[in-house]
């Protein structure tokens, strides 16, 4: 329940770990893949695309959508989980 | 077949009844009205309009053209003006729609229980929104003078009246929704050339497909070579670096992505949307619905990007003048495209560098056509040729403008890209009003200055605030200060250095107080402002990467004040008292979504 201090706490780490992981992502495909090492990648192809310049285009863009999307749904589910849903 | 004139009026005046009908269907009459429309916008719609509120005139005309002349490193704007959204959805927009107010110099005042604080976030939210709003108006002024033949500063004036009408009367339930029509009208607008020119270059319906997929011939045949490598190779043919590799340096390029995507986290128009729906659950979900929208844009523009830049070098290099389409001439009347035959073989070479050079007395390159014509017929400009091998002067936005008239597409197609570039602009302009409005109704007045007046009274001031606001946006589109281009690396920079950390504490880090608030701010702005005053403004001379520190241009500069921003906030709340009981109560309320509170009626 909302007012029990411990599962407030366990809610709130949950939530951080999951914040946690995804913008661990967020990070590698665009500053890593499309900036850092987008040189490296261009050797590497993707149909017509070369890769570092598809993830620096495209596919950060892409993965960006699907993040925030896996972000609703998890936190939805934790809400519930812990009692503090709407 | 319509005439392009008329179809353009039609579909323009279309449209704008549109604006206009929705406008007097959605008249509020409570401050929760006219700040958050009611707060019971559903996350679909707040999805799109956040989409609108977001794509500017300078995502819908100016992006694509950008990234077809820097290849790779156009990357910044895209994933920048992206992946801001990811910050967004995890680290602000629940946690500010549990808050539940209205503006962002509420959650700063009340979280850092400081008038000061909240003044200071006022003054930066009227700084960024004005910097932003003058070039909206001016991109209003730009697609009425090319498309309808109206004076710039007569479009900017139709614009301001539009704007005024729904903003004043609808506050931001007027917005809301004349946003979702704007968002459909701008995204029809972008995609449809887009599809047109991936099926005739590629056979592709998907620009995004066709954008990785080997290209056709004139007559339709498949030729077996990708499109992006045959674009490699025409722009080291003329003399330009490789399509597909980055020419900036790595730091920089980094740097001014953070700078963006921070920034556009901490816009507070963007920001404010957030507020209008009626659950924590529906502000997370309507972050993911607004950026697949936005991505619907972000994807294709790169797309159309390469499309055009392979098709312009193909239809001009080396082609006789007296040979070039019809549209070549069309857009040399509005100076947007020029040709000067440096060594009179009466053909066009395109090479890197500027075909002319600037006029006396001007900073940046502007065109000035003469009475007479050159041997082959072609308009002669009173700017010198430059020294560089290059004839062609392309405008960038022309990438756009023109992609219809290229691809020789119908004119109602050409007619829907000038009523999406006024719906980019508008809906764009409106957010930002809004933002003005409510900062100095609510904050300043309010919760400052008059804190006795009534609501009906605030709700007055709201809207002759939005309606003062239009007066001066207008004004500075029609008299456009010549920074307008230079400061908009500081809207983002200033977003980014001061909002972002102050917001970002306040929701992860109870422990985070007053002092170490607003010390923050003041530094990262600070430092941010003089980075960009110094080489901007006081020694524009300067401004070249050995100058830098770091290598970081001004346009990158805000992520570095934002790092200072953290630093200093950090160390100073150590050594100063924590915040109050309430506020550290405040700042647990604010982690669970539970409680956010329905929607009342507007």
């Amino acid at each position: 329940m909302p007012e029990d201090g411990k599962s407030r706490n366990d809610y709130w780490r949950a939530n951080l770990r999951l914040m946690a992981w995804l913008l661990a992502i967020w990070f590698t495909v665009s500053y890593g893949c499309g900036i850092l090492l987008a040189d490296t990648l261009n050797q590497f192809r993707f149909g017509g695309f070369k890769l570092g310049f598809w993830f620096a285009q495209q596919g950060s863009i892409y993965v960006f959508v699907v993040l925030i999307f896996i972000y609703v749904w998890k936190m939805n589910r934790i809400d519930r989980e812990y009692g503090v849903d709407e | 077949m319509m005439e392009l004139q008329t179809w353009t009026y039609l579909i323009v005046g279309l449209t704008f009844s549109l604006y206009i009908g929705i406008a007097i269907w959605s008249r509020v009459q409570t401050t929760r009205g006219f700040y958050v429309a009611g707060g019971g916008v559903s996350p679909l719609a707040n999805g799109m309009a956040t989409a609108a509120d977001w794509m500017s005139a300078a995502s819908f005309i100016s992006m694509a053209g950008l990234i077809s002349f820097i290849g790779r490193d156009g990357a910044y704007y895209l994933m920048g003006w992206t992946g801001g959204y990811v910050l967004l959805a995890l680290l602000l927009a629940p946690y500010l729609r549990k808050f539940g107010q209205f503006t962002v110099p509420d959650f700063v005042g009340e979280r850092y229980y400081s008038k000061q604080a909240r003044l200071v976030a006022v003054i930066c939210a009227i700084f960024v929104s004005f910097t932003y709003v003058a070039g909206q108006m001016r991109g209003v002024g730009v697609v009425f003078s090319r498309f309808l033949d109206v004076e710039i500063e007569n479009g900017v004036v139709i614009g301001m009246g539009i704007v005024f009408i729904y903003a004043v009367m609808g506050g931001m339930k007027g917005i809301t929704y004349t946003q979702v029509a704007q968002y459909c009208v701008l995204i029809f607008a972008f995609l449809v050339p887009a599809v047109f020119i991936s099926l005739a270059m590629t056979g592709h319906v998907f620009p995004q497909v066709g954008f990785g997929s080997t290209v056709l011939n004139e007559s339709g045949i498949e030729t077996g070579i990708y499109l992006l490598d045959k674009l490699d190779g025409l722009n080291q043919d003329l003399g330009f670096s490789a399509y597909t590799s980055g020419t900036k340096e790595t730091i920089d390029v980094f740097f001014i992505t953070a700078a963006l995507m921070v920034g556009t986290a901490g816009l507070p128009h963007v920001i404010i949307r957030f507020f209008t729906v009626p659950r924590v659950r529906d502000a997370r979900l309507s972050a993911g619905y607004a950026l697949l929208f936005i991505a619907l844009l972000y994807t294709t523009a790169p797309a159309v990007a390469a499309f055009a830049r392979t098709n312009l070098i193909e239809t001009v290099q080396h082609r006789p003048y007296d040979d070039l389409p019809d549209w070549f001439q069309n857009w040399e009347n509005t100076g947007l495209l020029a040709w000067v035959d440096k060594n009179s073989d009466g053909r066009v070479q395109y090479a890197p560098g500027q075909p002319f050079e600037k006029l006396p007395g001007h900073k940046t390159l502007k065109l000035v056509k003469t009475e007479q014509a050159g041997a082959s017929g072609q308009p002669l400009f009173e700017n010198r040729p430059s020294k560089s091998a290059n004839e062609l002067y392309v405008d960038r936005d022309i990438i756009v403008l023109a992609n219809p008239e290229i691809a020789r597409l119908p004119n109602w197609v050409i007619a829907l890209v000038a009523a999406g570039g006024l719906a980019a602009a508008l809906s764009t302009a409106a957010g930002l009003l809004l933002v003005i409005s409510a900062s100095i109704s609510h904050d300043l007045l309010k919760n400052i200055l008059m804190p006795e007046i009534s609501e009906k009274q605030e709700l007055l001031y709201a809207r002759i605030a939005a309606g003062v606001a239009v007066c001066i946006a207008g004004y500075f589109g029609i008299n456009p200060p010549g920074f307008v281009a230079q400061v908009v690396a500081f809207a983002f920079g200033l977003a980014a250095a001061s909002f972002f950390p102050a917001i970002v504490l306040g929701i992860f880090y109870k422990r985070m107080n007053r002092e170490g608030a607003v010390s923050g701010m003041v530094v990262g702005i600070v430092f941010t402002a003089a980075y960009i005053i110094y080489f901007k403004f006081v020694n524009p001379g300067a401004n070249r990467a050995e100058n830098w520190w770091f290598g970081i241009s001004p346009e990158g500069i805000g992520t570095l004040g934002m790092l200072l921003n953290f630093s200093v906030s950090l160390i100073i709340s150590r050594f100063t008292p924590p915040p109050p009981a309430h506020v550290q109560d405040l700042v647990e309320d604010i982690r669970i979504p539970r409680g956010a509170g329905g929607a009342t009626e507007a």
